[in-house]
């Protein structure tokens, strides 16, 4: 039965397109400032549209070096973290997944897992046992103290459990190990779930700024999201100045382009491996959290 | 077979302990500092005790109430919206007609909850600033132009305005999954009573969401004390701190900035009681209500 297209579908299409439209209009916003002159981006007139076109602020990115070892230290960053990240998420999720009567102390070990999220120590004393196991200024410090998210791993640990019973038991019969039985049975088809957490940890490890302002106390040890941070929080006294030339001049001098350059291009990763994440997380992160 | 192998579930779980153990544990012994006046040149066991004294600072100082009060008001103003515009978004995505515009703005309302508030900062003060967007907007509709992000008025709106912005989108995705849950033949069934598109929105799709709403509500009364750090930190300026501060960029400024680490830790552990507290309510809530175990 097919009916015609009344008004109310013009309406709801009109609705779901324009709150598209709004979710890209930031990163429209900072693309269009950056390709504007620093003078007509400090005016505050640019919209959507370049105005008065120019591609200066990405030349003088491309000799910023400090740009590019906070570009680099982040790429390190999430390829250690998230490596770390994926592979403690499949130890602790795998044998969690198991009913008390094939793993007994399952539910021990669970509960200590969520009271570690539920309850923790606080800012300070963290930051004292981190600087005590000595890593204050190295990369670890960005890393190590993350290393198990619990919440991912409740994620993967409910996909593992919509997984049939028999899949093991079978392949116990076989003779296989739980060991073999991770690497050979559960992993090939948790491919979506797996892309989940993997595509969460990567994203944040790269927008996660604060570890990297507090553990690390030289600026050219910084990742991308603490430099980027450390660029905004200069520019942030915009919020209090109503004159308009003090403002223009205020904008003028802290580089609304260039700042938006790398911002836009601090952008760029992540929108590179949404789409190829994207057809994955849907079903990963429904069937981590919802069950029947 | 599972008891002879039985020490390989132990092994595999031995080097999360330890991670666990090193940063979530050990972490905890540093509590005592909140009962201490601490000092990091003569140590935790060297530093004077105190007792309960910052705690009865904490509640002695308008200052905290104010703090508390901003907490609870924005995180609970987040998971109402939170809830409200993903399941109203839901259920116009899954009115749409044509399959290509669904996926098309799904795709795009899922993006903006993988970006940082470090890089919305800067987009956001540029609509918001004083010859930004939104007040040329304003001037142009006959209006006078407002610094909104210094202002005690608007903060709290632009925050939870902000905020559902960015995570909308990615709030559709549970409840489009119960919509497509959906028995077809209930849809069918209202169609032969002649039940208009609305009728069946209000007497099908909604109570069929009912249980997946519920469950949400429950799951996020963990979050009464996240009004979310980031986001905060990344916006705020002294001039707001009467409504934006809370707990957390309170015990980040005490504790790194003032350096009273004590009073922090004290604020912190404040927080971690609470919010225990009230993600164990909410985990017997989504048992008793909506049949449902996180773990």
């Amino acid at each position: 039965m097919r009916r015609k297209i009344g008004a109310a579908d013009v309406i709801i299409t009109a609705v779901c397109i324009i709150s598209a439209a709004l979710c890209l209009l930031p990163m429209l916003n900072t693309f269009a400032i950056s390709l504007s002159s620093s003078v007509q981006a400090a005016s505050g007139r640019v919209t959507f549209f370049p105005r008065s076109f120019t591609l200066s602020a990405y030349e003088y990115l491309l000799g910023e070096s400090q740009f590019y070892t906070a570009f680099l230290i982040s790429v390190e960053r999430v390829v250690l973290g998230t490596s770390i990240n994926v592979l403690m998420m499949i130890l602790a999720a795998f044998p969690l997944s198991h009913s008390k009567k094939n793993f007994r102390p399952r539910n021990g070990f669970m509960w200590f897992l969520v009271f570690t999220m539920m309850f923790g120590g606080g800012l300070i004393p963290t930051y004292m046992v981190v600087s005590s196991v000595g890593l204050i200024d190295k990369i670890w410090s960005l890393i190590l103290p993350g290393a198990v998210p619990v919440w991912n791993c409740i994620l993967l640990m409910n996909f593992f459990r919509s997984l049939p019973v028999e899949l093991e038991e079978a392949s116990f019969i076989d003779g296989a190990m739980p060991v073999q039985v991770l690497y050979k049975v559960y992993l090939p088809l948790s491919l979506p779930a797996l892309s989940t957490v993997t595509l969460f940890s990567i994203v944040g490890h790269w927008n996660e700024f604060f570890s990297g302002m507090i553990y690390l106390n030289s600026q050219d040890k910084y990742p991308l999201a603490t430099y980027i941070n450390a660029l905004v929080n200069q520019a942030k006294n915009i919020m209090n100045i109503t004159d308009p030339q003090e403002l223009q001049k205020t904008l003028e001098r802290s580089d609304t382009t260039l700042n938006s350059a790398k911002i836009f291009v601090s952008l760029i990763p992540i929108l590179i491996i949404y789409p190829f994440m994207q057809k994955y997380f849907v079903t990963g992160l429904v069937m981590g959290s919802v069950k029947e | 077979m599972y008891r002879k192998y039985e020490y390989q579930y132990y092994l595999m779980l031995v080097p999360v302990l330890a991670f666990l153990l090193v940063f979530h544990i050990a972490p905890l012994f540093g509590i005592v500092i909140a009962f201490e006046r601490f000092l990091p040149a003569k140590g935790i066991i060297q530093s004077e005790w105190v007792g309960l004294k910052y705690f009865r600072n904490l509640v002695s100082l308008p200052e905290s109430w104010r703090i508390f009060r901003n907490t609870v008001i924005i995180a609970i103003e987040k998971i109402i919206l939170g809830i409200v515009v993903p399941v109203f978004f839901s259920i116009l995505l899954n009115e749409l007609r044509s399959v290509h515009i669904k996926r098309t703005v799904q795709t795009i309302i899922y993006i903006p909850h993988f970006l940082s508030w470090v890089v919305l900062a800067a987009p956001i003060m540029n609509i918001f600033a004083y010859n930004g967007m939104l007040n040329n907007l304003t001037v142009w509709l006959g209006g006078e132009r407002t610094l909104f992000l210094s202002s005690n008025r608007y903060f709290r709106g632009i925050l939870i305005f902000t905020n559902e912005w960015k995570e909308f989108g990615f709030g559709t995705i549970v409840y489009l999954a119960a919509i497509t849950g959906i028995n077809p033949n209930l849809y069918e069934a209202a169609e032969i009573d002649g039940a208009s598109r609305l009728q069946k929105i209000i007497y099908v799709t909604l109570p069929c969401m009912r249980a997946i709403i519920v469950l949400m509500l429950t799951r996020s009364l963990g979050n009464v004390l996240n009004a979310g750090f980031d986001q905060v930190f990344n916006l705020y300026s002294p001039a707001v701190y009467e409504t934006a501060d809370i707990i957390d960029t309170y015990v980040y400024r005490v504790g790194l900035l003032d350096l009273n680490y004590s009073l922090s830790t004290a604020m912190s552990l404040i927080k971690s009681f609470i919010g225990m507290t009230m993600i164990l309510t909410s985990n017997y809530l989504s048992l008793k209500l909506a049949d449902y175990r996180v773990f």
